[in-house]
């Protein structure tokens, strides 16, 4: 709140202890109105904890949470104007489905007609009317995925919280429904928070993503920013495939340095800053910005030997062996148009890092 | 193919019915005879003539039924009035069972509840608590019961000595000593289904209804109850029924005065002063309330269940 906006969510310094176990160490976020946010992190990671604090199940241990400028850190869920999407949908099971979309308006005191009115509309919004006199346990999982969204957003909360929504749908179905969510963001105009581990949902979904791992944020930013401008090895690792390969700075020129491999070869590659001559650290390199080629053309191609391909239906990963042992793993495009040639297991390759895209992180 | 298939399928089927008739039998067997066999023996000993010294006469009579119902004056040969004397007894028993049952429920809910939601690997250790008692025999601990609410028990000490009263309570012999004593022998049998049920039940419900605006009571009410609905019916049952048979409790803590229908059976069988056709038509009208209870539950719960579809 300091640049003078009003943030749907701010968390500040958030800290939750379970006895002597930290499960957040400080964390501190703005949440923009109207934004689709993700908290991206391997299981354990804080993420879940982190959404049940900004919902009301979780005690704050230290730390402030604000919603559009109002502490609500102390108040109970019930009297937070946020609702969630629960993993296992937590249907009430023995309410209809219109009864399970109505009830929090009926809470909220807007009489058992209009409740109804309403969750009829939402239904139809999700389209799921004919299904409105259904138990939960009728509905298939996809279903009961979209009455609990539904659900969620009948009271329109200022804020909608999901946590894994999707992990329990087929791939087909989740894919589906990833750009549901996403239009529905959109036509509701309402800030989602959504809590997942999987990364290309989150690249897929989000405007902007906040990496967590072991109880800290480690990267905030949008989806393009995280995936090619990942901060740490931590980002560069868990979002999308990645080569780590450990490397010392020769020499450095702003925040573009020569990074030296173990096995005496080089390459230029941007850097985060604060990595000074002589120091080590991680070389990230995408797969799919390297290209294989018959012909060294630049001083930094390496030479190497193909060892193995592996098909992978849209593309052809293909391990390369470089002197003295090291390993790159090379994606190509599977199409005949594209310029990148798929070269035999045994045949000896160049390897061309595409200029710009190799990144060295801290360690 | 389909055809062969389809009758493997039916022979394997009389094949899997025969097994499970005869692995049945043990189960049928001991019902028959632990059930059906004594409630029938009742059923036809409420209709013979009772023999001074216990037992019966094989003489087909209705004197048990008539006793029970029927006041015929002082030598027995009036044209009958109804007789209040038994039917009081009965409805003595009636509401002290269902005032059993309420208390356990308002109590033992609550406990059932805390215990379930104890860290799961304390939780046994709680059931278990609630059961030590009942390693101890339920003569013993009734008797025991008499002694806390006698006037110099334990408990009348601590209300004279906190000033709570000025005098000794007269508890012992009362309908509140019997209540005690009906509470506290039958509390497990709501705690332990209670709690089977809230254990089971899925607490993101409630937290589900708490992100939906619902207050904890609402919750409670509207969520939670419903889900664990079965458990308290059968803690209900499994209190109300026997509450309403108990004799030990009504005998040992309630004195002459407040008879329920369990003592009056009881005393039907005992000793030489019996009359056995009276007990077992005593029985017969037991059976029939809890029977007319349960079944017009049951009707009711289908007849809900018919129109929530």
């Amino acid at each position: 709140m300091s640049d003078g906006t009003v943030h749907a969510i701010d968390v500040r310094n958030a800290v939750k202890r379970y006895g002597t176990f930290t499960a957040l160490k400080s964390v501190s976020l703005s949440i923009k109105d109207n934004e689709f946010f993700t908290l991206l992190g391997p299981s354990g990671c804080g993420k879940t904890t982190l959404l049940r604090m900004i919902a009301g199940f979780e005690d704050v241990t230290e730390g402030e949470i604000f919603l559009f400028g109002d502490e609500i850190e102390k108040l109970p869920p019930n009297r937070r104007p946020v609702n969630t999407v629960f993993q296992n949908y937590a249907l009430f099971p023995h309410m209809s489905v219109l009864e399970n979309v109505g009830f929090g308006l009926e809470m909220l005191g807007r009489g058992k007609a209009e409740a109804r009115k309403r969750a009829g509309e939402i239904l139809e919004m999700v389209q799921l009317s004919q299904f409105s006199g259904r138990k939960p346990s009728q509905l298939s999982g996809g279903q009961q995925q979209r009455v609990a969204l539904a659900r969620a957003l009948a009271p329109q909360p200022k804020v909608l919280l999901l946590d894994e929504p999707l992990s329990a749908l087929d791939l087909k179905l989740r894919k589906a429904m990833q750009l549901e969510l996403k239009h529905l963001q959109r036509e509701t105009g309402i800030t989602f928070i959504f809590v997942t581990h999987d990364q290309e949902e989150a690249l897929t979904m989000s405007d902007r993503i906040a990496v967590m791992s072991a109880g800290e944020m480690q990267q905030l930013g949008a989806a393009r920013d995280i995936y090619e401008r990942p901060e740490n090895r931590f980002v560069a690792d868990f979002i999308g495939e990645t080569n780590l390969i450990n490397v010392i700075v020769k020499s450095k020129d702003g925040n573009r340095v020569l990074c030296g491999f173990e096995n005496g070869l080089t390459l230029t590659c941007d850097a985060v800053p604060g990595i000074d001559v002589g120091q080590s650290g991680h070389m990230s390199i995408r797969p799919e910005r390297m290209k294989l080629q018959q012909e060294q053309v630049e001083a930094e191609n390496f030479r190497g030997t193909v060892i193995e391909n592996v098909y992978v239906g849209t593309d052809v990963q293909s391990i390369i062996g470089l002197d003295g042992g090291m390993r790159l793993t090379v994606r190509t495009q599977n199409s005949d148009r594209g310029k990148a040639r798929i070269f035999e297991p045994g045949s000896d390759v160049f390897v061309d890092v595409e200029f710009g895209s190799a990144r060295l992180l801290a360690n | 193919m389909a055809g062969g298939a389809a009758g493997g399928g039916s022979t394997q089927g009389d094949t899997y019915k025969e097994v499970r008739t005869w692995l049945l039998l043990p189960t049928w067997a001991t019902l028959s005879i632990l059930v059906l066999v004594p409630v029938l023996l009742m059923l036809v000993y409420s209709f013979l003539t009772k023999e001074f010294r216990g037992g019966v006469i094989w003489e087909f009579s209705f004197a048990a039924y008539d006793q029970f119902f029927c006041d015929r004056g002082l030598f027995g040969d009036e044209p009958c009035s109804i007789e209040w004397t038994y039917i009081t007894i009965f409805w003595r028993s009636i509401w002290q069972a269902g005032l059993a049952t309420i208390l356990s429920l308002f109590i033992g809910f609550p406990t059932a509840y805390f215990i379930a939601t104890r860290p799961a690997h304390v939780r046994p250790l709680w059931v278990f608590l609630i059961t030590i008692p009942y390693w101890v025999n339920l003569l013993i601990r009734t008797v025991s019961m008499r002694f806390m609410l006698r006037e110099e028990g334990p408990l009348n000490n601590v209300l004279v000595w906190s000033g709570l009263t000025d005098a000794p309570l007269q508890m012992i012999n009362t309908n509140f000593a019997v209540q005690i004593g009906l509470f506290y022998s039958y509390l497990p049998f709501m705690v332990l289904p209670v709690y089977a049920a809230v254990e089971r039940y899925n607490f993101s419900l409630s937290e589900a209804a708490a992100d939906l605006y619902a207050s904890k009571w609402t919750t409670l009410r509207r969520i939670v109850l419903p889900a664990v609905k079965p458990g308290v019916i059968a803690g209900c049952i499994l209190v109300f029924v026997p509450s309403l048979g108990a004799f030990l409790a009504p005998d040992l803590l309630g004195g002459a005065k407040n008879f329920m229908i369990g003592s009056l059976i009881e005393e039907q069988f005992k000793g030489n002063a019996g009359n056995w056709p009276f007990g077992a038509a005593a029985s017969m009208i037991l059976l029939s309330v809890v029977l007319i209870i349960l079944t017009i539950y049951a009707r009711q719960q289908a007849r809900a269940g018919g129109k929530e579809r």
